[in-house]
């Protein structure tokens, strides 16, 4: 009922994030800490570090896993090299930013939440960026973009292709 | 007999866990005065005022949660409406359930819930027993206003393609379904897996609309995930989502065709409630008011229960001259005569002592009673021993010599109260689960844990459990680490003088100070005998000493051991050592093994002593039932099982009727007890199946399951259950009428037209047990012995005011290390247990759907040892000893030592007690199951002796077509 994993079968990848766990075990609400570390470090939470991180803290998996879906930011495949992220909470949406939004799908060919296939660019959909005096906002890699329209956001596509 | 106090026993669920507050606060509720504990939440309240305030989320085994927004209630002087399960009562509050304003927020919560539920109520399985249905009837909703857009509950969307949001039904557990889209994500479940059962097997995954319930990570389903199948989260679901698969198949049980009665699988002895559609069973649901379980449960009680009407079960008598000859069915009447005859004529031919009995730990007091009496009274002599023989024998010995009563001291809401646990080889997560979860929640409230095993058990660490002590001692050193552990305590000063010199002898007291205090016994001197670090060992024993309220919890790990007396004498003494005796939270509990091994040792199952630990020499014992029965009783104690089999090698003992035991398979050395049984001419087999003693019977006489009985099973705590028949014998008879009908082809005479007769002679005969009638337990739940006069509600807790024996008696522990030795033909030291799906033979769960989780008996070995061997996971590795040799599949795992080797003994194509010797305890005989000096080397497959033995039951259990 329980699934045991023998030391051998433990990965490189689960060695590191043992590593990481075991570095920050001794925090007040490590999880959290451990979950950025590692989606700094591989780009992603991959599936195998549930487990690792569930046996370092002495919790369930299932808890893990349920506090890795809680938010939407811990990523289960590595994202793109370029990350854009369009607004699409209140403010935006009544500056037009659900037509962009089409247009990026469109031009981009991937729907919400997908990489293309080249692995340039993902793109994701954010509610609110704290933009709203200057909608519609987007966010290409960390870095804010506003007051965009249609040419803007061409511009913005093809800095995310490059 | 004094006005006891009757209890409230219904169903009735009261929304949130009652306080434990002495401070009593009064409120009104909808103008009803009602006066409740500080602490309790404003819906209790109501609920015992009368008042049930519509709810959801909210159920009383759990913590209030505050999610599903429908209990919500108006207070005078206080803003908004706030949740009824989250709001504790003050006092001279006024509250409002039922105002236009709470009504109508409730309607609008409702609808929501509504608006993303399937309407297939009809042919939904809950139909009928469904809390969303119930509430919406009780918010009176009629019509809900949202266009079903985005569901969760429909395969394809509107438009005709695959829904997303939808999830399949999960069917992976044998038992329940998990279905996604009927689940109003109330969380009951995950809180049940996690407040209730201690497992953390289920979780909400994602937030929002998107919210699921998960079992285990995202890559699990319910069989993969860790999930135990204990059913707590079935029962918490207020829907279909999860439910029972029988449920589904039959529909919903009768709700006046229910009985409580007790699971006959381990001690804890949990009440259930047996659901049934007319003789159908439909479902087992855990007993909220059962005091041992408290509405919990485990795998096998609450649903492995299938064996009863496994195509296996044999429901007609069979008899055969010889036991090369296949059966042949037979009447009744023929089967009785045939074996009343064959013993009688044993007995003229051999002797009065040529025969005997066995009882079984697996049937009632009442039917144990009977098979002691069959032999005292009608064979005339005490050739009488019970399975307990092979596992609590030195728990009644060694706490007989020490405190005066051979029973635990505590009852199981003691452990509620323990600050520091001490586990000494017990596996409670495994072996007694319902307890385990019980010690895991005291656990999680931050009670301080020491485990003395010599295996990684899952109490050393699982999520939120970390013992804070693990001393992995070498198998067979439990002697030398308890008398280290009281070293320590002796001299370190941590010793409870004043208790000791109020309730012990105290020339005792110094004997034992004297001798623990030898340095031979320091840790430091015994930690290479032992291999347990002694710095760990002594913090451990400081922990013990001085760390509040401490418990003791034990079992075959300190009692299947050729020092099994020894080790429980030294765990008295820890605890008389440290004042840890006589009130709640602490005390020296043997965790039973089976359903009812306390009440057939209380029975009079042992060959030396009479029904409440009489012995069989004293005058005054044996007159009242020489009275009773009008025969002359034989003074001398009879024979132990094992003297039962070397006497029958030797050609002196020929009879046995064995009732409910499947010695061959549970006993040690299996090529010995298997030459005494073919030695033998009468074996009576009186089982459910044909087990595997029955392979060397003479007569077979089919059993009834604990369904198809009255009668009274009694746990670990001392704590008589009833059995309720809740279905007519499938093979005709309950088991007591069967030992009665043998009795009576005998000559005996007996007319007992119901158990509660038997356990009225009980009551007469013996004083512990004095109180005791089935009106008192119908009308109490169940009475904890000793129940007389001093007690007439029963006893929960031992050794309150002093001792039973008087005053308590300290008795050295010499280590004697045990004769099976390893060396370099046998390098490895294999000890045993069980798994949780399973149970001892597996006789029941071996025919129940609980093999997905364990279809075979594993050999659990360290990677070090393994490599050494060349063995890898999985391979076939033939096991060895000195006395027999076995094969089974590795496990490769580091929760054994390197030098130690686990398996469990449940499936009889493995026969783990082929390799087990006959070394026994000194005082008891009970055998050394748990050390064995082995060789592990690969194999390609099962050995000789197993393919032997194979075709032997084939042929034994050959039986004839019934003659026309």
């Amino acid at each position: 009922m329980t699934l045991t994993s023998s030391p051998a079968q433990v990965s490189a990848v689960g060695a590191r994030i043992a590593e990481i766990v075991a570095a920050n075990a001794g925090r007040e609400g490590p999880l959290l800490p451990i979950l950025h570390e590692i989606q700094h470090e591989f780009g992603h939470v991959p599936e195998d570090a549930v487990q690792v991180i569930a046996d370092g803290l002495n919790l369930g998996r299932a808890e893990v896993h349920g506090v890795i879906s809680f938010y939407h930011d811990f990523r289960k495949a590595p994202a793109g090299r370029h990350v854009l992220k369009i607004c699409r909470a209140e403010a935006c949406q009544s500056m037009g930013s659900e037509a962009l939004g089409a247009r990026a799908r469109e031009k981009l060919g991937l729907d919400w939440g997908e990489t293309s296939a080249d692995g340039r660019v993902t793109l994701e959909a954010i509610f609110c960026l704290g933009l709203c005096a200057c909608a519609p906002a987007a966010m290409l890699d960390g870095e804010l973009r506003a007051r965009l329209d249609e040419a803007a956001l061409d511009a913005l596509l093809q800095e995310a292709r490059a | 007999m004094k006005d006891l106090i009757i209890p409230d026993l219904t169903d009735r669920d009261f929304g949130t866990p009652a306080s434990r507050s002495k401070k009593m606060v009064t409120l009104s509720v909808d103008g009803f005065e009602v006066t409740v504990p500080e602490g309790t939440s404003v819906m209790r309240a109501a609920a015992e005022a009368g008042i049930a305030v519509p709810k959801l989320c909210a159920t009383d085994n759990l913590e209030s949660f505050g999610s599903c927004r429908l209990c919500l209630v108006e207070i005078e002087g206080r803003a908004g409406t706030p949740a009824s399960c989250t709001t504790p009562v003050t006092p001279g509050m006024k509250v409002h359930t039922q105002t236009e304003r709470v009504k109508q927020l409730r309607k609008g919560v409702m609808e929501l819930y509504i608006s993303d539920h399937p309407l297939d109520c009809l042919t939904c399985s809950a139909n009928g027993d469904c809390e969303l249905q119930d509430m919406a009837g009780a918010v009176g909703l009629r019509e809900v206003r949202y266009e079903a857009e985005e569901t969760h509950f429909r395969a394809r969307a509107n438009g005709g393609e695959a829904n997303p949001l939808f999830l399949p039904k999960d069917e992976s557990n044998p038992y329940f379904t998990y279905d996604p889209s009927k689940c109003i994500v109330c969380s009951r479940c995950v809180r049940a897996c996690e407040e209730v059962q201690g497992t953390f097997a289920l979780t909400i995954a994602g937030r929002g609309f998107d919210s699921r319930v998960s079992a285990g990570a995202v890559f699990d389903d319910f069989l993969s995930s860790a999930c135990v199948s204990c059913g707590a989260c079935v029962q918490a679901c207020p829907t279909a989502t999860l439910q029972e698969k029988s449920v589904i198949e039959i529909g919903t049980p009768d709700p006046d065709r229910s009985l409580i009665t007790t699971c006959a699988y381990c001690g804890v002895g949990c009440s259930f409630k047996a659901e049934m559609r007319g003789d159908e069973l439909v479902r087992m649901v855990p007993w909220k008011h059962g005091k041992a379980n408290r509405g919990h449960s485990c795998v096998k009680g609450r649903f492995a229960y299938g064996y009863a009407s496994h195509k296996d079960r044999i429901l007609n008598p069979m008899i055969r001259e010889t036991i090369d000859e296949p059966w042949r069915e037979v009447s009744w009447e023929e089967a009785l005569s045939f074996a009343a005859n064959r013993l009688r004529g044993l007995q003229e031919t051999y002797g009065r002592q040529s025969i005997g009995v066995i009882t079984s730990s697996r049937c009632t007091n009442e039917e144990t009673y009977l098979v002691q009496k069959l032999t005292r009274a009608v064979f005339r002599n005490n050739n009488t021993d019970t399975c307990a023989r092979v596992c609590h024998s030195p728990t009644g010995y060694g706490l007989g010599q020490t405190y005066g009563t051979s029973a635990g001291t505590q009852d199981f809401d003691s452990v509620e109260q323990s600050d520091v646990i001490l586990v000494i080889g017990a596996n409670p997560t495994d072996a007694h689960p319902v307890f385990g979860s019980r010690m895991k929640k005291r656990l999680r409230q931050g009670a301080q844990l020491i485990v003395v095993d010599p295996r990684r058990t899952d109490l050393v660490k699982s999520p939120h459990i970390k013992a804070a002590h693990h001393l992995p001692l070498r198998p067979g050193t439990n002697v030398a680490v308890v008398t280290a552990l009281a070293h320590v305590i002796v001299t370190e000063g941590l010793f409870d003088e004043a208790f000791i010199r109020e309730r012990c002898e105290w020339d005792e007291f110094q004997d034992y100070v004297e001798f623990v205090a030898e340095p031979r016994h320091s840790p430091e001197a015994t930690q290479m005998l032992t291999g347990v670090p002694a710095e760990e060992l002594r913090k451990a024993a400081r922990l013990y000493a001085t760390g509040g309220n401490a418990a003791i919890y034990y079992g075959l790990g300190v009692t299947e051991h050729s020092q099994g007396s020894t080790t429980v004498i030294g765990i008295a003494n820890l605890a008389m050592l440290t004042g840890n005796i006589g009130r709640p939270g602490v005390g020296v509990n043997p965790l039973r093994g089976q359903n009812n091994v306390q009440g057939s040792c209380d029975m009079g199952s042992f060959p030396h002593e009479l029904p409440g630990y009489r012995h069989v020499k004293g005058e005054a014992a044996r007159s009242v039932y020489e009275a009773l029965w009008g025969v002359t009783l034989d003074p001398e104690p009879g024979l132990r099982i094992p003297n039962m089999l070397d006497a029958a090698v030797e050609g002196a003992f020929k009879g046995l009727y064995c009732q409910g035991e499947d010695i061959l398979q549970s006993d040690p050395d299996t090529k010995h007890v298997s030459a005494g049984l073919a030695a033998m001419e009468c074996v009576i087999v009186h089982d459910l199946f044909l087990n595997e003693t029955a392979n060397y019977a003479h007569v077979f006489l089919p059993g009834s399951s604990f369904l198809e009985k009255d009668g009274t099973f009694t746990n670990a705590e001392r704590r008589i259950n009833r059995v309720r028949k809740v279905m007519s014998p499938r093979n005709g008879y309950a088991d007591w009428e069967i030992t009665q009908m043998l009795a009576n082809a005998m000559g005996a005479g007996w007319s007992y037209q119901h158990p509660s007769e038997i356990m009225e002679e009980i009551a007469v005969t013996t004083p512990s047990f004095a109180g005791v009638s089935y009106e008192k337990i119908d009308a109490l739940g169940s009475v904890q012995w000793p129940c007389n006069e001093a007690a007439p509600e029963g006893t929960p807790l031992m050794h309150v005011e002093g001792f039973v024996r008087g005053r308590g008696k300290f008795i050295r522990t010499e280590y004697i290390p045990t004769d099976e030795k390893t060396g370099p033909r046998y390098p490895l030291l294999l000890t045993t247990g069980r798994i949780l799906s399973q149970y001892n033979v597996g006789a029941q769960t071996r025919r129940t759907e609980n093999v997905m989780w364990h279809d075979q008996d594993l050999l659990e070995i360290h990677p070090h040892d393994a490599e050494l061997r060349g063995i890898r996971e999985g391979d076939w590795v033939r096991l060895a000893s000195r006395a027999g040799e076995t094969s089974l599949r590795a496990k490769i795992t580091d929760r054994v030592s390197p030098g130690v080797v686990y398996t469990t003994f449940h499936h009889p194509d493995t026969q783990a007690n082929v390799v087990t010797t006959d070394f026994s305890d000194w005082a008891t005989n009970c055998p050394e199951y748990k050390v064995t000096a082995v060789q592990i080397t690969p194999s390609n497959g099962p050995s000789e002796w197993q393919k032997e033995y194979n075709l032997q039951a084939e042929a034994a259990r050959r039986i004839l077509p019934a003659a026309e």
